[in-house]
C-alpha cells in the first residue's frame, strides 16, 4: 500500500517517540508523566488501527453487511486505558506527596538536595 | 468438587481481600489478620494445584467456561505451578513478620493501606503466574506493579518517594513494550492465548513483525526483571521502601517477571526458529555475566546493607538470566532451581537487615558494629542466608551454581563456568565486610543498649534461612520439580 494508505501507523511512530522522548529528556515530573501518557496513547492508536478494516462494520448480524472490524483490539484498549489512567493518577498523586517533601518537581533539583542528605 | 476452582481462586480471594480490608481500617489488626489467612489460603491452594499438576499432568481452566482460545485460559503447568507456590509461600511466611515490623515503620492510620495494597499485590503476582492469555498476563502485571509502586513508597525516608517516581515511570515504560510486543504478535496471528500464540508463530516466524515483537516483549519484560542495563530502578526502591515491603518483592516480584521471560521465550517463541536468526540468547548470556559482575562489584562498595543487597539481587537475576541463556534443559533448571533458592536466601537477609532496622533503626553497616554479640540470633540468620547467597555447599546457593556450571560445561563454556564461581567470590567480600563489623567490631562508645529482635520477626526469618539449607541438603524435590518444569518448557509449550 502506498504511504499515505498506512498513514495512521506513521502517526503512532512519531507519538511513541515524542512521548518516549518527553519521559527521557524532561527534568520536570509532571512533563514526564504527560510524556507518559502521550506514549501509551501511541499504543492504544495502533492497537485499534490493527482491528480496523477499511469500509468495515460493527460485528452485528445484519442485512447488507458482510465486512467487520475486529472489535477485540478496541476492547483490549478500553482495559489499557483503564490501566493508564490508574498510572498516571498514582504518578500525579507521587508528584504531590514528592512536592511537600522536597518542595519542587524539578528534578535536578531533587537529586541535589537528595545528595546534600 | 471446589478444588476444580482453585486456579481462579487463587486469584480471586486476595482480590476480594483488598476492599474487605479497606472496610475494615478502624481496625488495623483486623486487617492484618485478613491478609494472612488469605495469604495461607492461597499457600494451600498452591500447592494443592502443584501436587495435581505433578500427578496428573497440566491443568486447563476456562473462565467462565468460555472456550479457549477466545475466552481467558488460565493453565498450570508444572513451571508455574512452581512459580505459584513460591509466591504464595514467601507471602504465608512474611505476613506474620508485618505485623510488628509496620507498625514500627509506618504511621498507624496508613497499616490497613499496607494491607490492601499487600493482598493486590499478591493477587497480581498469583495472576501473572496462573494466567495461561497473554493481555490478561498485563493486567496482572499491571496490578502488581500499581500496588508495588504504593508499598514502596509507604517508606518512613522522602527519597522513598523518588524511588518510587522513578520506578513507576521505568515499570510503565516496560509494561507498554510489553504491549506493544503483544499488539505486533496480534496483528500476525489473532490470538492472545499463549498455547495458541506458540502454535500460530511458527507459519509467520519470518516478519520483521515478529522479529520486531520479540525485541519490544524482551526489553519490556527485562525493564520488570530488572536485567542489567534496565534496573537503574531497583536499588533505591528496594533501599527506601519498609523491610517487610522490601522482602516481600525483592523475592517474588522480580522472580515472577524472570517466569515471565521464560514463558515469552519459551512457551510463546518456543516452536519458532527466531532464536536461530538473532543472537537473542547469546546477548542475554553477555549481559547476564555483566551484570553478576558489575552488580557485585557495586555492591562491595555500599554503605547502607539495604542498598548493598539490592545490588546484590540484580547479580542474582543474572544468574538466572544466564540459565535462561543457556536454553538447554540443565541451564533451565538452572535457572528455575535459582529463582525458588533465591527467593528464600534473599527473603531470610532483607528479613534479617529489617530485624535490625526494628531494633537498631538504621541501615547503615556502621551501626552493625558489634551486633553478633547484641542480636545474636538475628545476625546468625543473616550468616546463614548470606553463605547460601555466597554458594557454600550444604545451602542452597550451592545447588543452583552447581547446575548452572554444569549447564556451562555441557556446552564447553569453560570461560562462562569459571565466570560464575569467580562471581561467587565477589559475594564473599560484600557478605564478609557485614559479618566483620557485626562480629569483630565493638559497639561504640555510650551506644543504646540493643535486645534481640521481638519472636514474631525472628520465627520467619529463621524459617527462610534454615530453608535455604535444608533445601541445599535435601534438593530432589525442588530439582525434580524444576527438572520437569524445564524439560516440559523445552519441549514446545505444553
Amino acid at each position: 500500500m502506498s504511504f499515505p494508505g498506512l498513514y495512521n501507523y506513521w502517526i503512532v511512530i512519531v507519538l511513541m517517540m515524542a512521548g518516549f522522548y518527553m519521559v527521557i529528556a524532561h527534568g520536570n515530573l509532571i512533563k514526564k508523566v504527560v510524556g507518559l501518557n502521550v506514549f501509551q496513547v501511541s499504543v492504544f492508536v495502533l492497537y485499534i488501527s490493527m482491528g480496523k478494516i477499511k469500509g468495515g462494520t460493527a460485528p452485528i448480524l445484519e442485512d447488507g453487511f458482510t465486512l467487520y472490524s475486529n472489535p477485540l483490539p478496541s476492547v483490549l484498549i478500553l482495559t489499557a486505558i483503564v490501566v493508564g489512567v490508574a498510572t498516571t493518577a498514582m504518578a500525579l498523586a507521587l508528584i504531590v506527596r514528592i512536592r511537600d517533601a522536597y518542595g519542587t518537581i524539578e528534578e535536578d533539583e531533587i537529586d541535589a538536595q537528595e545528595e546534600d542528605s | 468438587m471446589i478444588s476444580v476452582h482453585f486456579p481462579v481462586l487463587l486469584v480471586v480471594v486476595p482480590l476480594m481481600a483488598a476492599p474487605v480490608c479497606l472496610l475494615l481500617r478502624r481496625l488495623p489488626t483486623a486487617t492484618w489478620v485478613v491478609a494472612t489467612a488469605v495469604s495461607w489460603l492461597c499457600l494451600f491452594f498452591a500447592v494443592s494445584l502443584l501436587l495435581r499438576v505433578l500427578d496428573g499432568g497440566p491443568i486447563s481452566y476456562l473462565l467462565g467456561n468460555w472456550a479457549a482460545p477466545w475466552g481467558i485460559e488460565y493453565r498450570v503447568d508444572v513451571a508455574n505451578a512452581f512459580v505459584l507456590v513460591i509466591v504464595a509461600s514467601i507471602g504465608a511466611i512474611i505476613t506474620p513478620y508485618t505485623r510488628q515490623s509496620v507498625l514500627r515503620e509506618l504511621s498507624p492510620r496508613r497499616i490497613y493501606l499496607f494491607y490492601v495494597m499487600f493482598c493486590l499485590n499478591l493477587s497480581g503476582l498469583l495472576g501473572i503466574s496462573v494466567t495461561g492469555d497473554a493481555f490478561n498476563l498485563f493486567v496482572f502485571l499491571e496490578i502488581s506493579a500499581l500496588s508495588g509502586y504504593a508499598l514502596i513508597s509507604m517508606g518512613r525516608d522522602r527519597r522513598a518517594l523518588t524511588a518510587t517516581y522513578r520506578y513507576v515511570v521505568m515499570g510503565t515504560v516496560g509494561a507498554t513494550f510489553y504491549v506493544i510486543g503483544l499488539g505486533l504478535l496480534y496483528m500476525m496471528t489473532g490470538t492472545l492465548n499463549m498455547a495458541d500464540l506458540a502454535a500460530r508463530i511458527p507459519a509467520v516466524s519470518h516478519t520483521r513483525t515478529i522479529h520486531a515483537a520479540l525485541a519490544f516483549l524482551t526489553v519490556g519484560i527485562g525493564l520488570k526483571v530488572a536485567m542489567f542495563p534496565l534496573h537503574t530502578w531497583l536499588p533505591n526502591a528496594y533501599t527506601w521502601a519498609p523491610s517487610a515491603v522490601t522482602a516481600f518483592l525483592a523475592s517474588t516480584a522480580t522472580k515472577v517477571a524472570v517466569y515471565v521471560l521464560v514463558r515469552v521465550f519459551f512457551t510463546i517463541f518456543g516452536k519458532a526458529d527466531v532464536f536461530e536468526l538473532f543472537p537473542v540468547r547469546d546477548t542475554l548470556m553477555g549481559l547476564a555475566i555483566i551484570a553478576m559482575f558489575a552488580a557485585s562489584f557495586v555492591a562491595i562498595y555500599q554503605d547502607n546493607v539495604k542498598r548493598m543487597l539490592a545490588y546484590s539481587s540484580i547479580a542474582q537475576v543474572g544468574y538466572m538470566i544466564l540459565g535462561i541463556s543457556f536454553a538447554t534443559v540443565t541451564g533451565l533448571t538452572g535457572g528455575i532451581i535459582h529463582l525458588f533458592n533465591h527467593a528464600l536466601m534473599k527473603c531470610a537477609l532483607f528479613l534479617a537487615i529489617g530485624c535490625v532496622f526494628y531494633r537498631v533503626g538504621s541501615l547503615n553497616i556502621r551501626d552493625y558494629a558489634g551486633l553478633g554479640q547484641r542480636m545474636p540470633l538475628t545476625m546468625a540468620a543473616f550468616v546463614t542466608a548470606g553463605l547460601s547467597l555466597i554458594g557454600v555447599p550444604a545451602t542452597v546457593g550451592f545447588v543452583s551454581k552447581w547446575y548452572l556450571v554444569q549447564a556451562a560445561l555441557e556446552r564447553d563454556l569453560w570461560l562462562i563456568a569459571a565466570l560464575v564461581v569467580a562471581s561467587s567470590l565477589l559475594a564473599v567480600i560484600y557478605i564478609w565486610r557485614v559479618v566483620e563489623i557485626a562480629y569483630f567490631r565493638a559497639p561504640p562508645e555510650g551506644a543504646p543498649a540493643v535486645a534481640e529482635a521481638p519472636v514474631s520477626l525472628l520465627v520467619p526469618t529463621w524459617i527462610m534461612a534454615l530453608a535455604s539449607v535444608y533445601f541445599g541438603i535435601d534438593a530432589t524435590h525442588t530439582v525434580d520439580i524444576a527438572h520437569k518444569a524445564a524439560t516440559a518448557l523445552l519441549g514446545g509449550g505444553s
